[in-house]
């Protein structure tokens, strides 16, 4: 057995050891009638070669974004990954190691953490960051639980409009269940309504659509009624967008795949959740916090426990225990890579390339308008034929097309886009014709 | 040295460069722009990858040694999954993708869900929650609408052992029950006479792990399953612990309802330093209906996402849980095959004892008989005796290379060490591992300061928690650092 190394030999000597003559003899204690008295019904062990052989003959039944051109977006970007962050995670020091509950021999994790808050607060301009949460929706869900929470006199949530829809129903699971109030509307009903039993407000930035709001003017009338104002942003647009901060954001979160994983067909990815100096003793999930040891050499160490669900059980502030440490290890890489110029330079670029799209399909006459708001990376368009034809014809020259929505064709172009490959994306877009 | 990448910053340096572009610039109008650029590092290549590989230098994996973590199944993670999951037609493909473009993709998650039913005897799956405390909320929500389908709304409590994983009571309090506490019996097992007290029809069920978290198998279980079923309740079965009984006893056959695995212990995935990880749910028959949406369907020779659930708990996430993390359990399960996986458990339990064994001489052991793939000893004969704690004996461990077991769980173990080997160390390992505990136990009588020093030989020694808590410093600031 090939991860197994103890002989039939050690298997003789160590049972005489425990003074059991067989290893069935130290399963005594689970009762006949619920042993299972067949093999398990799955395939025969397969041998390293078959084993490769055959999920790679898996893998090549799909096809995937090195042969086919992507423009879908719709929470998962296909942004280029610099090649030193796989070399770097595959490191078996961070990549076999457990939580780092021993802080002693576990700083490698504990200060690549320390790093990752800290590139998450200046992103969101919040002054907390944790650890990781397990996606975006997830951490969306949780800052909605805190900020109902949050307040003794008000408890219900707002989910603005044009959030994602996986998102809002990740969000409506967790309240939901806890018997937590909430409704969505339009940002322009939001602007009219009454929040004074609204502890909380939950915006997309930009929107799912890819629509940048007013967010100050959003902001100021949520604060304004005592409400929490809980910002899901998309990281690369916060190199270029105005910091959540400025427009009085509470709670920042969001999905943090973008910042160097791979699209993996939906995981592991990343949810970074950050917030305000205020709420940092609700927040979930772990914290890193710089210390030192009885030498005083800095170090770093999980702190606040007191939070978390190992020691306040059923009182813990959420059940999160593992989370995505090592997709937050890839966020801190490709942010020290791209750094501080080369971070802006992405963002830049998706927005000229998104931009140079946008205006190319409006240009082919084929398709209309859908909002004049200002947009990032990501758009919608109404074509005139039937979105999953156009995708399927799109797909036989090359290209991953936009996802189909209620208001029309979601299209995202990323940096990685080439002008030979939006040129013909919107060539062949325009003249598919039924 | 440098502690933080933010040392090595300099004005100018990058490690990142885009083509030229050959598209028109676009300016967002500055209404919408923010003024002051994120101070994210400048740093060049080669500080990139000699600062993260020298922290990286301050870790222990799995890879470098033994790792006798109890619950957390520290296991070999072997690196042919890590080749199947970094297949472009795996790695490289987007989650909105029409099912045409990806049926391999929903093949392999669909053949997972099987092997998993399989192994559990359960009827359908989930694979979307991202870890186990993920499956534990997703496992108890679907309790919960079970519960409401029926038009019972009087189940508000849910049944924890005092035993149980942190995660356990946590987990029922996400899911809006309130949490009450079964306690123990002398043998370390569920006390049947307090939970026939205790379930009613206002409890919506028990979440129990077996083996418990003692490494003891709750051999009343069919008696736990009667009491819990003939008041209405449903039985929950916390996946940590399932290396113990692969192949030998199947939670469903137990009379389990609901359970969840962490792929990233049993199946082997790494654990990345915290995650990521997979906490698959499997229910029986007539609660499927109620599994989060999107299912993994089969129609014919095509498979298909079915989101028309109406009675769906709804999503715990976005997408379709840690995908790259399942296709290495599916990897994993492939591999071992069906004598594989009953082996893997067979020998975790042979090791566990073994250990047991060799330090029982030394050590209290509180609940003296065969244990399963863990076993918890006490260190309260140290601390009595000499004043060492078991704080002190973990610590001491690390002085000898290896990463402590885990300590002071479950809590009703006094100076409690729970010792889980798993089945991918040898025997040499173990001795060795069995020699050093021994050892400590003498140094413990010999020179308890040298415990109470311990580690003496690691990058850090002991730290300064308390202040760390008192006075956060949550993040690195240039003044600060000054």
């Amino acid at each position: 057995m090939r991860y197994i190394p103890v002989t039939d030999r050690d298997r003789e000597e160590m049972l005489s050891r425990c003074g059991a003559d067989s290893i069935e003899y130290l399963f005594s204690s689970i009762p006949e009638e619920v042993r299972l008295k067949r093999p398990l019904n799955l395939p025969s062990a397969k041998s390293e070669m078959e084993l490769i052989r055959y999920m790679q003959s898996v893998a090549a039944k799909n096809s995937n974004t090195n042969g086919y051109a992507c423009f879908l977006g719709a929470g998962a970007y296909d942004h280029y990954i610099p090649s030193v962050i796989s070399h770097l995670i595959s490191r078996q020091e961070f990549f076999t190691a457990y939580t780092p509950y021993q802080p002693e021999i576990s700083q490698g994790t504990l200060t690549a953490i320390f790093e990752y808050q800290t590139m998450i607060c200046e992103l969101t301009g919040m002054d907390v960051s944790n650890a990781s949460m397990y996606d975006g929706a997830s951490a969306l869900a949780e800052a909605c639980v805190i900020s109902s929470y949050s307040s003794r006199k008000k408890s219900e949530i707002i989910i603005v409009e044009d959030m994602h829809p996986e998102y809002k129903e990740t969000v409506e699971t967790y309240l939901k269940f806890r018997g937590i109030k909430y409704m969505s509307m339009t940002v322009e009903q939001l602007m009219n309504a009454d929040l004074t039993n609204t502890a909380g407000v939950c915006v997309q930035y930009p929107s799912f659509y890819g629509d940048i709001y007013d967010m100050e003017r959003i902001g100021s009338y949520v604060k304004q009624s005592g409400s929490l104002l809980i910002v899901c942003a998309n990281p690369v647009a916060l190199a270029l967008l105005k910091s959540p901060r400025d427009f009085g954001a509470d709670f920042v979160v969001g999905e943090g795949q973008p910042l160097g994983m791979p699209l993996g067909f939906g995981g592991p990815y990343l949810g970074f959740f950050a917030c305000t100096k205020e709420h940092m003793r609700k927040m979930p999930g772990r914290i890193v916090g710089k210390t030192t040891d009885v030498d005083g050499k800095t170090a770093y160490v999980l702190t606040l426990q007191a939070r978390e669900q190992h020691i306040r059980r059923e009182k813990a502030t959420s059940n999160i225990c593992s989370n995505q440490a090592l997709c937050a290890l890839m966020a801190t890489i490709y942010l020290s890579v791209t750094g501080k110029e080369g971070f802006k330079q992405v963002a830049k670029r998706c927005v000229d390339n998104a931009h140079y799209v946008y205006e190319g399909l409006l240009k082919t006459g084929r398709f209309e308008k859908t909002s004049d708001m200002p947009f990032f990376h990501e758009f919608t368009v109404k074509p005139k034929e039937d979105i999953a034809s156009l995708n399927k014809y799109l797909y036989k020259n090359g290209f991953i097309g936009g996802l189909e929505t209620e208001r029309g064709w979601l299209i995202a172009v990323t940096e990685k886009r080439t002008k030979e490959e939006m040129d013909e994306f919107i060539k062949r877009a325009g003249e598919f014709n039924g | 040295m440098a502690e933080l990448i933010f040392n090595l910053s300099k004005e100018g340096k990058c490690a990142f460069s885009l083509p030229q572009s050959q598209v028109p610039s676009y300016e967002i109008d500055e209404m919408y722009t923010r003024k002051d650029d994120a101070q994210l590092p400048q740093v060049s290549e080669v500080d990139v990858i000699r600062h993260f590989t020298n922290i990286s230098r301050r870790n222990y994996g799995v890879d470098q040694g033994f790792y006798p973590l109890g619950s957390c199944t520290m296991k070999y993670n072997p690196k042919l999954n890590e080749d199947v999951a970094k297949l472009p037609g795996l790695n490289s493909l987007h989650p909105y993708q029409p099912e045409y473009q990806v049926q391999g993709a929903l093949e392999a998650a669909y053949e997972l869900t099987r092997y998993l039913c399989e192994i559990t005897g359960m009827s359908g799956a989930t694979l979307q929650p991202a870890a186990g405390a993920h499956g534990e909320m997703t496992g108890i929500m679907i309790i919960k609408a079970y519960h409401q389908s029926r038009n019972d709304y009087k189940r508000t409590k849910m049944i924890v052992p005092d035993s149980a994983h942190g995660t356990n009571p946590a987990s029922a309090a996400t899911a809006g029950y309130e949490v009450v506490q079964v306690k123990s019996d002398e043998k370390g097992l569920v006390d049947i006479n307090a939970l026939s007290a205790m379930m009613d029809d206002e409890t919506a069920g028990l979440m129990l792990t077996n083996p418990n978290t003692l490494g003891l198998f709750e051999s009343n279980i069919t008696k736990i399953a009667k009491i819990v079923h003939d008041k209405g309740g449903l039985l929950y079965y916390d996946g940590a612990n399932l290396n113990a009984i692969m192949g030998i006893a199947r939670p469903f056959d137990m009379g389990f309802d609901v359970v969840h695995l962490n792929l990233h212990k049993t199946m082997s995935t790494p654990h990345g330093g915290g995650g990521p990880g997979s906490g698959p749910v499997c229910v029986r028959e007539d609660l499927t209906r109620f599994l989060p949406k999107p299912v993994i369907c089969k129609k014919g020779e095509s498979y298909y996402l079915d989101y028309d659930r109406k009675d769906s708990i709804g999503r715990v996430r976005a997408f379709y849980g840690n995908y790259l993390v399942y296709v290495r359990a599916l990897s994993y399960i492939l591999t071992m095959g069906p004598e594989g996986l009953k082996s893997a458990s067979e020998t975790a339990v042979l090791n566990a004892n073994y250990i047991m064994a060799g330090v029982k001489d030394n050590f209290v052991i509180p609940y003296d008989r065969f244990c399963m793939h863990e076993f918890v000893l006490s260190g309260i004969e140290q601390k009595e005796k000499y004043g060492v704690s078991t704080l002190d004996m973990a610590k001491r461990l690390l002085d000898y290379g290896y990463h402590p077991p885990t300590i002071y769980f479950p809590m009703i173990v006094h100076e409690g060490m729970m010792i889980e080997p798993t089945e991918t160390e040898s025997k040499e390992t173990l001795d060795e591992f069995i020699g050093v505990l021994n050892k400590i136990a003498k140094e413990a009588k010999e020179d308890a300061q040298l415990l109470h020093d311990a580690p003496h030989n690691t990058y850090v020694r002991r730290l300064d928690e308390v202040t760390a808590a008192r006075n956060p410093i949550l993040k690195w600031e240039k003044e600060q650092d000054e």
